[in-house]
């Protein structure tokens, strides 16, 4: 169990190394000099290197690499080409935003998939499960801001019950904060919800033709207790899967939710990065985002250990 | 065939041993395909029955038909009467084609207990192996509480014979071999002494070297509780060591039930007596080869009108093509065939 641990450890931590390695590559391979980018067609040379000089880089990359993976893991990456700006405060705020919208949704998600899912696999065979399965398809096919779109049109602009857009921080109001945060959270998490509804639904079907659901119920447990104490447990490792896995996909993708509701988020800060042409503040992003994601499906395997005691000492 | 109702045939004590299942007419079909017709089947407390037949024969089904089981898209008819102890220590008779599912589960695992054929993936994966046997005495509140039903789950391991009871107890079941996790599974069968223990083919899964021990753990479990015990197999031998009486299923009939040592010596059923043939390893036709029974069971309600078995009987006449009727004193001994066997002497 340990080793396992270990290991997954092991794997995370080689492909931070690896993936912070080739973003800064791929960041060093694009074409043009940063400070010029930054500066613009007009700039004079001497302004040029004088940015050049004053961001380091003039050093040798792999100097640049350390003093910016050194200012990450510090929590302090230094200064924006562009606006001369602290980045890491900014970052951490835009970060904040992203993951109480992303966590947001993901609840939502959750809760809708758990009881529907498991629903339209017990009644499979019956109109309701059928009536179910329809809407989910709907909800699959929905793109999450279409659904956002409508969500405005209905609850903001003519129930005018919620706020159309906009941002408040819990600290600052929470009512307003709540009340801000409730439609992209919906459009996002009926969106998730359904996608995770429609894997619920088979992990859940896999596990009603496992022998030891029956077994479970010739004990004397009612198929819906039987599938409670036995059935849920054993679906859990596909649907963490893809929780994972959206997890993953809403950090990067609410960035049109975002621009929707006029979110400041993490995905904002990146296209705002990318039309002012400030590349360490794309790079810093990128990384943030690439960790995320690393962290998301590490924790997945740990998971994987928690619900599965075959994995803890099967060899891989 | 019979068809009156079976309430009030039920003994008083001191009369001979009650019945702890008994099945009437018993018919299963799935759309208008007929699976199962006509089976008569009775188990008394203490009695050992064997189930024996090809696969597809339709044993299985009854087992699950027996335990209120069957997959939503078969439809039984008949009737279907289990009895057991009731929670006061009077009896519980619990009609099984009639009875919702509260009386079901109540009666699964506390009245008939079953005992499946694959232990590999009979138990739970993520669950320990003491909590699996532990549940299925809390479910039906046969001991005063959970670590009450923790220590009889380790006694009851101790009983079928794991090693190192209370390590096997916090065992998954991945860490225990096939015939390991079959004792388990026995033990979890027996845990609330059921009046019927229904084991399907139990042993086929095992090396041939487990076999014979867990085949001893059921029979002494069940005696030990004067159960009742439904063995289903298509390993005569087994049956012969096991058993008291056997029904011999074809085509999701009984063609044939009696005593063991009758039906196997002096079988009359051609069906009974081809299965015998195809058995015995010894045997050999003229020409060195062994005996089989020709052609393969048909696909489920398939097989022909009459005598499911005239298609493949060499003895089949044109008069097979109606239902043989039972020829016999009773359910329990007799045969359904147009041409038995005729035995001398």
């Amino acid at each position: 169990m340990l080793l396992r641990i270990a290991e997954r450890t092991a794997v995370l931590l080689v492909s931070l190394g690896v993936s912070s390695a080739l973003v800064f590559g791929f960041m060093v391979l694009l074409p043009g000099d940063p400070a010029r980018v930054a500066l613009g067609v007009n700039a004079t040379e001497a302004d040029v290197s004088r940015l050049r000089l004053e961001f380091g880089l003039e050093r040798p990359l792999l100097e640049q690499y350390l003093t910016w993976i050194g200012g990450l893991i510090r929590f302090d990456p230094g200064l924006s080409y562009v606006s001369r700006a602290q980045i890491g405060p900014q970052l951490a705020d835009r970060l904040q935003v992203s993951l109480i919208l992303v966590a947001a949704s993901m609840l939502i998600a959750v809760a809708l998939a758990l009881p529907f899912g498991t629903l339209m696999a017990v009644h499979h065979r019956k109109a309701s499960g059928l009536v179910l399965s329809a809407v989910s398809q709907v909800g699959v096919a929905v793109p999450a801001f279409l659904a956002g779109i409508l969500l405005i049109t209905v609850f903001a602009v003519q129930l005018r019950w919620l706020p159309a857009s906009g941002w408040t921080p819990p600290a600052y109001d929470p009512g307003m904060f709540v009340k801000q945060l409730v439609l992209p959270a919906l459009s996002l998490g009926i969106v998730q919800g359904a996608v995770l509804t429609r894997y619920v639904r088979s992990a859940v079907l896999d596990v009603l033709r496992e022998d030891f659901l029956r077994t479970a119920r010739a004990k004397g447990l009612t198929p819906m207790r039987a599938l409670v104490r036995h059935g849920l447990r054993n679906a859990a490792v596909p649907v963490v899967t893809v929780l994972g896995l959206q997890l993953a996909t809403l950090l990067v993708g609410a960035v049109v939710i975002e621009r929707v509701f006029v979110i400041p988020g993490l995905g904002s800060l990146l296209l705002d990065a990318v039309g002012n042409r400030d590349l360490i503040v794309v790079q810093d992003v990128v990384m943030v985002l690439v960790v995320a994601v690393l962290l998301v499906n590490f924790v997945v395997d740990l998971l994987y250990l928690a619900i599965d005691p075959r994995l803890r000492t099967a060899a891989r | 065939m019979t068809t009156a109702p079976e309430r009030t045939a039920y003994p008083p004590p001191g009369m001979p041993p009650a019945d702890v299942v008994r099945v009437r007419d018993l018919a299963v079909v799935v759309g208008d395909k007929p699976l199962l017709v006509d089976v008569d089947l009775t188990v008394r407390r203490g009695e050992r029955v064997g189930l024996i037949g090809e696969s597809g024969s339709g044993k299985s089904l009854t087992a699950l038909a027996i335990m209120g089981l069957l997959p939503e898209e078969l439809h039984p008819s008949g009737s279907v009467v289990v009895t057991g102890q009731g929670p006061a220590g009077g009896e519980r008779v619990t009609s099984v084609l009639e009875a919702g599912e509260p009386g079901l589960a109540a009666m699964r695992g506390r009245d008939v207990a079953m005992v499946f054929q694959e232990p590999m993936t009979a138990l739970n994966p993520t669950m320990r192996v003491g909590a699996q046997v532990a549940e299925i005495m809390t479910i039906h509140g046969t001991v005063a509480d959970r670590g009450a039903a923790a220590a009889r789950a380790v006694d009851l391991l101790d009983k079928v014979g794991l090693p190192d009871p209370a390590d096997a107890a916090r065992a998954y079941p991945h860490q225990l071999s096939g015939g390991q996790r079959q004792r388990v599974v026995v033990a979890m069968a027996l845990a609330n002494d059921p009046a019927l223990l229904i084991c399907d083919e139990p042993t086929t899964a095992l090396d041939v070297t487990v076999q014979a021990l867990v085949l001893d753990l059921i029979v002494r479990g069940v005696q030990a509780r004067d159960a009742g015990l439904l063995f289903i197999t298509h390993d005569l031998a087994v049956v012969a060591s096991v058993c008291e009486r056997v029904l011999v299923m074809y085509g999701g009939r009984v063609v044939e039930a009696g005593p063991v040592l009758d039906v196997f010596t002096r079988p009359r059923h051609r069906y009974t007596r081809g299965l015998i043939g195809a058995s015995d390893l010894d045997l050999t036709r003229p020409d060195g080869g062994l005996y089989t029974i020709q052609g393969s069971v048909p696909a489920a309600g398939r097989f022909p009108a009459g005598c499911v078995f005239r298609n493949r009987c060499t003895h089949a006449t044109t008069t097979c093509e109606t239902v043989p009727e039972w020829d016999g004193p009773g359910p329990e001994d007799g045969f359904a065939c147009w041409h038995p066997v005729v035995h001398r002497g």
